[in-house]
């Protein structure tokens, strides 16, 4: 039996990806549960991938094992293609409807699938796709795609609507805390029909 | 006790106040950068903290403050103790009086590194305990007991968190901060501290004679541990023992080693209680020629078997597949991955839109069509994506490379890049010698005023120190001439014709050229205030050329045969420059 709730939050630098997984890992703390990350450190102004691990009651490595997520926050479509091998038989997606085509791909006129190709290439998994950056927008800012992602998750995480608000509290600029909190309400509110 | 949600180099450094440290010095470099950051900003200090020139002045620094008696630490990466190396060696002859512990963070994978070293040797080499922690927690205990092994043994003690442990986050229980600190005194003593062949003859038995009592410490400490529950064993070392500990069957043994030099007798047995044992530590096989020493008959699996990987980062899913090829634990035990869709588009890092290293290079590779670019250690080094770098060893190595290059007789023009830190690091010597000695070549210093790619720390150019005080901004120029060059141009990237003006210049003359380019990085501008018009692509004009697309800026798009300007767009201008239809422009306030 898995003690852990093995979360993965991936995409690209600049998107927010750390911060959400920092709001994970606050809310552990505030449930006096013990909690294991891993992140990616310096992309977030150079654009490239970024990956960062929660597992949820971890107490040894911070490191999820390909195929032993029981779930994958996804900000980006081509970055969920990437590390959709992560996901376990029984996890689930949380995945944006975007695509940032990286700028090499652009140099080299590599191929890059489409929206709809993306979404297709993820059929097979327990999937929740939704527009977070729309959702994003409605709650203020662009910039709060990070906690509309969280939101979404967040009836699929081990951890109570209290606590991670409080960690959304905590993890946020003082100026920004209601419109995150927004940004984490609609999303768990465009979420809901998924699970 | 309180406990937080941190970054293992948050840790490391709350501890350093715990243990109330006097002095810290250090030179960025992933992934140690943060423990400097962080202490560095904290409000109410006693301690001196700064952002040294380079690894081996930073260490120096330290090693002086624990000879008078405080408490201090040099912080590094791996590659950045080769740099500290000299010191080192002898500072383990010489010993301490206050605690100095040397903090080298390995990069098992190479994540952001140029090699994959394993510091454990240098601690070895230099017959100093090293310290290699498993958690982040247990990088802070390990931390504040570093300095109090180092003051009860008198030698310096080395401390060895890899990226997993700097960068991985978790809950830690943190003490109170100390509140008192020691005044610095030198008590003269030359036969300690002048190493001349009489003194150090002794200095080096002495040493000698203090590893039996190291071994001891170390194995009172407990650090290393061994938990006996069958006939076989993996023995784990550092951050590979809490992978193992999520798949190993109850029915074989755990032994934990977290400190070096290990206790012989100690580890002979451990490991003769057992038939076989997998010995399992990331980079060099360190604990396993350890085990090899003493295990008599009992059979030993690891790098030297083929059993386990000598490079590269280890991770649970790979030691869940060591665990199943050597039989600890069934095949089906090893988590599957879910297929992977192949053939990705990758997504590297790039240099920002705007930044200055961009435009540089692009009037570079214009100028000298058939040059060869020797470059260096930092963000630049993504200009290999530009072909824009064709040699990176070590920081300072572009110059000296350079002038390796012109002094071995290629005809072709040798235009060299290095960044305002780099240059300051180990670059000066290289620049000295490459006029001295009559190269031919020209050197590009890309002065973002920032040392940039690990986080953007203050250096000597950017005219204020680690602790927030303000200092002379060292001039670059100065330092050019004083090295003997006679051509010294600074211009700013952002203004192409005066650049590629500069550049045509230095190609036409003979000895070493120097063009400093010279723009606040783009990340520091934009955090200070500094805000410019974004530019737009007139559709109508756009021939569809992709010459702005070919230059790299990732706020460059080509969608529907028109290049297209993104809200990622920081003004710089330099695209509207290189169109050659004259279709970007300022954009006007819609």
């Amino acid at each position: 039996m898995k003690e852990t709730c093995d979360v993965l939050i991936v995409g690209v630098g600049g998107q927010g990806v750390i911060l959400a997984s920092n709001v994970l890992g606050e809310a552990c703390l505030a449930e006096g549960r013990p909690v294991k990350a891993a992140e990616t450190h310096g992309m977030a102004q150079r654009g490239g991938s970024v990956e960062c691990h929660v597992r949820i009651g971890g107490t040894l490595g911070p490191l999820i094992p390909p195929g032993g997520a029981d779930l994958i926050l996804a900000f980006d479509l081509l970055e969920a293609l990437r590390y959709r091998h992560f996901l376990s038989r029984d996890g689930a997606m949380v995945v944006n409807r975007h695509m940032v085509v990286p700028t090499s791909a652009f140099m080299q006129g590599l191929p890059v699938p489409t929206v709809e190709e993306a979404l297709e290439m993820l059929q097979d998994l327990q999937l929740c796709p939704l527009d977070a950056d729309a959702k994003a927008l409605e709650a203020g800012s662009p910039l709060t795609q990070n906690m509309v992602m969280v939101g979404a998750a967040s009836l699929r995480i081990p951890l109570s609507a209290e606590s991670l608000t409080a960690a959304v509290k905590r993890s946020v600029p003082t100026k920004t805390i209601e419109m995150n909190l927004r940004a984490f309400q609609l999303g768990r509110d465009a979420a809901a029909g998924c699970w | 006790m309180e406990r937080q949600y941190m970054l293992g180099n948050e840790a490391i450094a709350h501890a350093v106040l715990e243990a109330g440290a006097d002095l810290v010095a250090g030179y960025p470099g992933t992934p140690s950068s943060e423990v400097i950051d962080i202490l560095r900003v904290q409000k109410e200090r006693e301690l001196y903290v700064e952002w040294s020139v380079n690894e081996k002045v930073a260490f120096e620094n330290a090693l002086a403050a624990a000879w008078c008696g405080q408490r201090a630490m040099a912080t590094m990466k791996h590659v950045g103790l080769n740099v500290a190396a000299d010191p080192l060696m002898t500072s383990a002859y010489t010993g301490v009086t206050g605690g100095f512990v040397i903090l080298s963070a390995d990069d098992p994978f190479a994540h952001s590194s140029q090699n994959e070293q394993d510091s454990r040797c240098y601690a070895k080499f230099a017959k100093i305990p090293c310290l290699d922690p498993a958690s982040a927690q247990e990088a802070h205990d390990m931390l504040i007991d570093a300095f109090a092994l180092s003051e009860s043994l008198g030698i310096p003690v080395l401390f060895r968190p890899t990226t997993r442990i700097c960068h991985s986050r978790s809950d830690v229980a943190l003490g109170p901060v100390a509140t008192s600190h020691r005044k610095g005194e030198f008590h003269r003593d030359p036969r300690q501290y002048v190493v001349i062949p009489a003194h150090t003859r002794v200095l080096h038995r002495k040493l000698n004679e203090k590893q039996p009592l190291v071994v001891k410490a170390l194995a009172d400490r407990g650090y290393n541990r061994a938990v006996i529950r069958g006939k076989t064993a993996v023995i784990a070392g550092g951050i590979a023992a809490t992978y193992v500990q999520e798949y190993l069957p109850p029915d074989v043994s755990l032994v934990t080693i977290g400190a070096y030099p290990i206790d012989r007798a100690w580890l002979q047995e451990v490991v003769r209680k057992h038939s076989r044992v997998l010995v399992l530590e990331e980079l060099d096989p360190v604990i396993e020629e350890e085990v090899r020493q003493v295990a008599g008959t009992v059979e030993v699996r690891g790098k030297l078997t083929g059993s386990v990987p000598r490079e590269g980062e280890f991770s649970p899913a790979a030691v869940a597949s060591m665990l199943a090829k050597e039989g600890f634990i069934p095949q089906d035990a090893v988590p599957v991955p879910r297929d992977a869709v192949p053939d990705l588009p990758p997504r590297p890092p790039i240099l920002c839109a705007g930044c200055m290293h961009r435009a540089t290079f692009y009037a570079m590779k214009r100028v000298f069509r058939d040059g060869i670019y020797p470059s260096d250690i930092g963000c630049y080094t993504l200009g290999l994506q530009l072909g824009a770098v064709d040699t990176t060893i070590c920081m300072g190595a572009s110059i000296t490379v350079g002038s390796g290059i012109s002094h071995a007789g290629d005809p072709r023009d040798v235009v060299c890049t290095i960044g305002d830190s780099t240059f300051l690091h180990t670059g000066i010597p290289g620049l000295l010698n490459a006029v001295y000695n009559g190269a031919r070549m020209t050197v590009v210093i890309l002065d973002n005023r920032i040392t940039a790619m690990t986080g953007h720390q203050p250096n000597p150019a950017s005219g204020e120190t680690a602790m927030g005080v303000q200092t002379v901004p060292v001039s670059l120029e100065a330092i050019c001439r004083a090295c003997g060059v006679t051509f010294v141009e600074t211009v700013s990237p952002y203004d192409l014709p005066s650049m590629i003006e500069a550049m045509k210049q230095a190609k036409g003359r003979d000895g070493v050229k120097v063009i400093i380019a010279r723009q606040p990085c783009v990340i520091t501008a934009r955090k200070a205030g500094v805000k410019r018009g974004m530019f737009a692509v007139d559709a109508e004009a756009c021939t569809g050329c992709e010459t702005c697309v070919a230059f790299g800026c990732p706020a460059i798009e080509f969608r529907e045969e028109k290049a297209v300007i993104t809200g990622l767009c920081s003004g710089c201008g330099v695209c509207a420059q290189i169109c050659p239809s004259g279709a970007i422009g300022r954009e006007v306030a819609r």
